[in-house]
């Protein structure tokens, strides 16, 4: 799963070693130097992934690669 | 201040019947069409079902689209893209690292075009928007769809900081762009300008010029045959897409790099005739014309003499006979006194605001290399354009010469607007 979170990020990322080097607590935008817009993208590619919908509220609050993956896992359990 | 003098060092093309400079070059010497038969301009009741689409399949530059996820992106971004990395590194420069590597504010884009990105629109937007699946657009449809989407990607990859911005007017845009680059270099604004113009291939493009009944629909059999620039059959223009994008660059910026410079816009000019007198929304007026090809001569500081070849706009209309008079006027030279004369859309079509910076590179190419490529379909010249000029100075075979060291190429669009240059051999 975590590797599934980081396959999608890596694609929206210009420097790819701080994906691949990233850890659970990570910071999508702060930390893997993503640009804050891609979220949207990332969210998509994750509802198309896991056959999930993630709520617009959401947005805000998944910061970290970690808060993305216990979202997930919530959604599909 | 002394204006600066402004040369071309670098060139990227995606055309109808070649991507890349060099399989470009080839194919304009060889007059390879790029024009073919569309079986969705049938499909969609078109008149005319033929037109010019270019393969971008195997250009060498591939890796960029996919390195900035342009994998969505229109056909503007997409072949604009291509061709300003290829003119940039065809200038002797370097792709900069996208993480470590400064702004260059000596440099500007300025990529131009007639209609924009709207296979964006017609093929995404409105799909989605109009089933209720907007939050589907995802983040790039903004920056795929604004008119200066294809500027500011290009600023994107080589970090560009001078003037980013984008121009539009019609068939006219590539040549404007040009201008536009070459003035801000002359006034010591930018060292470098990457100009350009790129057009769509779409029948929601062509539909309009379909529906006036200006492309060609007599040879839809044989495409190739369709584009007859000059000729007595000629029977309306045939659409195509594509991008060409110059490096223009202050010359002593080129020399102090020992760059290669292929050739100097020495004259430019722009202007309108207004739509008045025989000038209208879509046809050039005689006045106007005559007045914006004479100040880039005059820009130029050269005798009408001194003009060796005119790379035309030409398009396969009845348009043509008038362009002939109107240089003939202004250079007042006639008959075999009249110089050399082809047309690029008789090989590739007419890709409206891409033809001018497209045509602008095979002019530089044929003075550079020193060969003129053959104007196809013309073996039956307009009789109003052989009481004017000697038919032989219409190349319509290959001819190889070193002598070109003046050329002239005017672009004329819709809007009554024109734009001429000047590009002089160094």
């Amino acid at each position: 799963m975590f590797e599934k979170i980081l396959k999608i990020i890596e694609k929206y990322s210009f420097n790819k070693d701080l994906v691949k080097n990233a850890k659970p607590e990570s910071k999508i935008i702060a930390d893997l130097n993503i640009n804050s817009t891609r979220i949207v993208d990332i969210i998509l590619d994750v509802e198309e992934e896991f056959n999930i919908e993630v709520e617009d509220t959401m947005l805000e609050k998944l910061i970290t690669v970690g808060d993305l993956q216990k979202y997930v896992e919530s959604k599909i359990s | 201040m002394n204006r600066k003098r402004v040369v071309v060092t670098g060139m990227g093309i995606v055309a109808s019947n070649a991507t890349g400079l060099e399989d470009f070059q080839n194919a304009i010497k060889e007059g390879k069409s790029g024009i073919r038969f569309l079986p969705e301009l049938q499909k969609l009741n078109f008149g005319c079902q033929i037109g010019g689409v270019p393969d971008i399949s195997n250009s060498k530059y591939e890796d960029i689209l996919e390195k900035y996820h342009f994998e969505n992106a229109g056909q503007n971004v997409k072949y604009s893209c291509l061709a300003a990395a290829e003119a940039w590194l065809d200038a002797g420069l370097t792709i900069p690292d996208p993480i470590n590597s400064e702004t260059d504010y000596e440099t500007g884009v300025i990529i131009g075009s007639g209609v924009g990105n709207i296979d964006v629109f017609t093929d995404k937007i409105f799909p989605l928007v109009s089933q209720g699946s907007v939050r589907k657009l995802r983040s790039h449809t903004a920056e795929f769809t604004m008119f200066s989407a294809a500027s500011a990607n290009i600023a994107l990859i080589l970090g560009c900081g001078n003037h980013i911005s984008a121009n539009s007017s019609t068939c006219s845009t590539g040549a404007e762009s040009i201008i536009l680059g070459v003035e801000r270099i002359r006034n010591g604004l930018a060292k470098r300008m990457i100009v350009g113009s790129s057009e769509i291939a779409s029948p929601y493009v062509w539909g309009a010029f379909d529906s006036m009944r200006v492309l060609c629909r007599d040879y839809n059999d044989t495409p190739e045959k369709a584009s007859r620039p000059m000729s007595a059959s000629a029977a309306g223009f045939v659409p195509s897409a594509g991008a060409g994008v110059l490096i223009l660059e202050d010359m002593d910026s080129a020399l102090e790099r020992k760059a290669r410079i292929y050739a100097e816009i020495s004259g430019v000019a722009l202007n309108s005739g207004g739509q008045r007198k025989d000038g209208t929304m879509q046809a050039p007026g005689t006045e106007g014309v005559r007045r914006c090809l004479r100040q880039s001569i005059e820009d130029a500081g050269i005798n009408t003499e001194q003009i060796d070849y005119i790379c035309g706009h030409l398009s396969s209309t009845m348009a043509d006979v008038l362009e002939i008079n109107n240089w003939a006027a202004v250079l007042n030279r006639y008959g075999n006194d009249f110089p050399y004369i082809n047309s690029l859309k008789s090989i590739t079509g007419h890709a409206l605001g891409a033809s001018g910076t497209i045509e602008t590179i095979a002019a530089i190419i044929q003075m550079y290399y020193g060969f003129l490529f053959p104007s196809l379909n013309c073996e039956d010249v307009h009789n109003k354009i052989t009481d004017l000029i000697n038919p032989d100075k219409i190349v319509r075979n290959t001819i190889y010469t070193k002598n070109i060291n003046f050329v002239a190429k005017a672009s004329f669009g819709f809007g009554d607007i024109n734009a001429s240059l000047i590009l002089k051999k160094i």
